[in-house]
């Protein structure tokens, strides 16, 4: 006859046996970092964790925490929108290597102005958005756009009260369009803006903002932007083509980078190609080259393997723009030093 | 029963229950002294947790006190890229935002505590006050919301517009209603700030007005005084202090608001003299700005404005404090 507490403690170790045989099965890895491909990263995690039973669990606590977290090696990876130079990357030991592709986008609010049908320039919008230019029919964009019945309104410039990748890459991009505003405004993940400007919180407080107020322009990412059926500007690119933010300038703006580089980081802003939307950016995901647990490592590695072949279509469905095949190839081969 | 035998002295006439007696005596002792020792910890607890806040902030703030020395607090610069920091222009936008929000809310609030306690008919006072300590619980971002999608279109399209036409042409006063009427700045703040402290300073006025004896207010009535007489006369004199209490609770929590803030301030971190003007407060400025700053000058200057926050807090406290005293000492005379 058997002791009931003895069937007690053999069921015990039984249940304590399956659920260490199923954590051996199972790797969990933490990321953290850029919120902008927040997103993504939990889609492919859920969809990644129902195929392979694998949990990928990604925090998005902004770009510059990523990194801090990732150099303290408090997570398996880390994700931001601003990478780190080859220097820096090889002074800590890490891997970069970019994830998905993004364009940050003008959106306009301006009574009887259609999506796609104001036409500006880098250098006049650098002038809007520094405060210089502060009229809707100030003769700089009416002379860009002949025919077009501009209101007399004032300009309200709409941008991210948080520090944010987005404003990182805007501000880059306005900063080599003009020195006044490099000098005035700044780039950066904050920057100064012009005294005309309302901050909202997130990708989605710009968008709000913009949509509430009669006359505002502000930058929202590709993603947030067509959730928002937002009024979009036509932007002049290198090639003195006007191009209305798609997936496809984007991937046009990819095409003609080259991302053989160290950190695999090209600059992707003001790109020659005819159709290319001048300012796109991509996200990157940091990894220790030589990491203390290489169960873990591996999981990272397998993790964006997956992702990279099975989860653009998820991607391109959040708004975001895939990798050209090119460069999943060489995302490939660069994730072979993670060990 | 037995309990209340053995502890009634009459039934003690021996040596044993003499001795049973002190023991329980002793016991109950220890028991008093743990007790009170627990209670002291725990509100030591409370005095640690107030230092470590004081000390990190205080500690972590050093390098931008150190960079800018005390100029910090009066500079209107806040530039990110070029590592500039002053405080000046979010201490006017907590302040000013407080002020309008206060100068709103109090006289509205008096209002109501007067209304529920003197006017209300009986069936109507319990639905009234529930309504009002509900409202009190609703959280804050709920008010940030409905304040920038439906309160701010509303107010750039109906009022603000109004308001111009009206003050424009008046000197000084112009200004404060100066620009494009957006509905997002620190008025559409003070304003959305009054909606969120009326509950606090409502529901606390209308409590210390019902702590007025029924005689005095009917004595009052009963030489022919008018409902105001009364008001004016007896509950105010009678509850002053009180009311001084609640109206700092609600400037306590418009200084500290943070989100719903956020998102109807505007969030430009400069001082425009029009109210219509974006702002922002020392507590948006740190839900901002904490995520995404970089190591350094900037974060510290955070923790800086971390601690210009406590310091604010604490002299409007102290303030608060000084009233009642006042209050209490005229009172005595």
């Amino acid at each position: 006859m058997t002791h009931p507490r003895r069937t007690l403690l053999k069921l015990t170790t039984l249940a304590a046996a399956v659920s260490l045989s199923l954590s051996a099965l199972a790797t969990d890895i933490t990321g953290a970092g850029a919120t902008f491909p927040y997103a993504v990263y939990t889609k492919w995690a859920e969809v990644y964790q129902t195929a392979t039973r694998n949990r990928v669990n990604y925090q998005g606590i902004g770009s510059s925490g990523g990194v801090k977290q990732i150099k303290a090696r408090t997570v398996d990876f880390g994700g931001t929108d601003a990478p780190l130079s080859g220097t820096d990357l090889d002074a800590a030991g890490l891997a970069q290597f970019p994830t998905v592709m993004g364009a940050v986008t003008i959106v306009i609010n301006v009574p009887g102005i259609e999506s796609g049908k104001l036409k500006l320039d880098g250098p006049t919008l650098a002038e809007i958005f520094r405060g210089a230019v502060r009229k809707w029919n100030d003769p700089a964009i009416v002379s860009l756009n002949p025919g077009l019945n501009l209101p007399d309104m004032a300009i309200t410039v709409g941008f991210r009260s948080d520090g944010s990748g987005t404003t990182f890459v805007f501000s880059n991009y306005l900063a080599r369009q003009s020195a006044s505003f490099k000098s005035e405004v700044g780039a950066g993940n904050t920057v100064n803006w012009p005294a005309n400007g309302v901050g909202g919180k997130g990708n989605p407080g710009v968008a709000a903002n913009v949509q509430k107020i009669a006359g505002a322009i502000g930058y929202v990412d590709l993603a947030d932007a067509m959730k928002n059926k937002m009024r979009f500007v036509a932007l002049k690119n290198k090639a003195g083509h006007y191009i209305v933010p798609t997936q496809d300038a984007v991937e046009a703006a990819a095409a003609g980078a080259n991302f053989k580089v160290k950190g695999m980081a090209p600059d992707l802003l003001d790109q020659a190609h005819k159709d290319a939307w001048p300012i796109t950016s991509a996200t990157y995901v940091l990894a220790y080259e030589k990491g203390a647990d290489p169960a873990k490592q591996k999981a990272v590695v397998d993790f964006f393997t997956w992702a990279l072949n099975n989860g653009q279509k998820m991607a391109e469905e959040l708004g975001f723009v895939p990798l050209p095949a090119s460069v999943v190839r060489m995302v490939e081969a660069e994730m072979k030093t993670i060990k | 029963m037995s309990a209340v035998m053995t502890s009634n002295p009459v039934v003690v006439d021996d040596q044993g229950s003499q001795a049973r007696q002190a023991n329980q005596v002793r016991k109950f002792k220890l028991q008093d002294m743990i007790f009170h020792r627990v209670t002291l910890l725990f509100a030591l607890l409370v005095l640690a947790a107030l230092a470590g806040i004081l000390v990190a902030l205080t500690f972590e703030a050093m390098p931008a006190f150190r960079e800018f020395g005390v100029s910090f607090l009066w500079s209107r610069v806040w530039n990110v890229p070029d590592e500039r920091f002053g405080a000046l222009s979010a201490i006017y936008g907590t302040v000013v935002t407080s002020v309008i929000a206060l100068s709103i809310a109090v006289p509205v609030s008096f209002g109501i505590a007067l209304f529920l306690t003197e006017t209300c008919p009986a069936w109507l006072r319990r639905p009234l006050g529930t309504a009002i300590e509900l409202l009190a619980g609703v959280p804050s971002i709920i008010y940030g919301i409905w304040g920038l999608f439906v309160f701010a279109p509303l107010f750039a399209r109906y009022v603000q517009p109004y308001l111009q036409a009206v003050f424009g042409p008046v000197p000084v006063i112009g200004g404060w209603f100066a620009g494009p009427p957006i509905g997002i700045g620190i008025l559409t703040a003070g304003i959305v700030l009054s909606l969120m402290v009326i509950p606090f300073v409502a529901s606390v006025m209308r409590d210390v007005f019902e702590t007025v004896p029924p005689q005095l207010k009917e004595s009052a009535y009963g030489i022919g005084c008018t409902t105001w007489e009364v008001v004016t006369g007896v509950v105010l004199p009678y509850t002053r202090v009180g009311v001084v209490g609640g109206i700092m609770l609600g400037l306590g929590r418009a200084l500290g608001e943070t989100m719903a803030v956020t998102f109807v301030v505007g969030n430009s971190n400069r001082i425009v003299g029009s109210l219509f003007a974006p702002g922002t407060s020392i507590a948006s400025t740190l839900a901002n700005e904490f995520g995404e700053a970089d190591p350094g000058l900037h974060i510290s200057a955070l923790f800086a404005l971390g601690l210009v926050l406590f310091i604010i807090t604490f002299i409007v406290l102290a303030i608060s404090r000084w009233l009642i005293q006042r209050g209490i000492a005229k009172q005595g005379k």
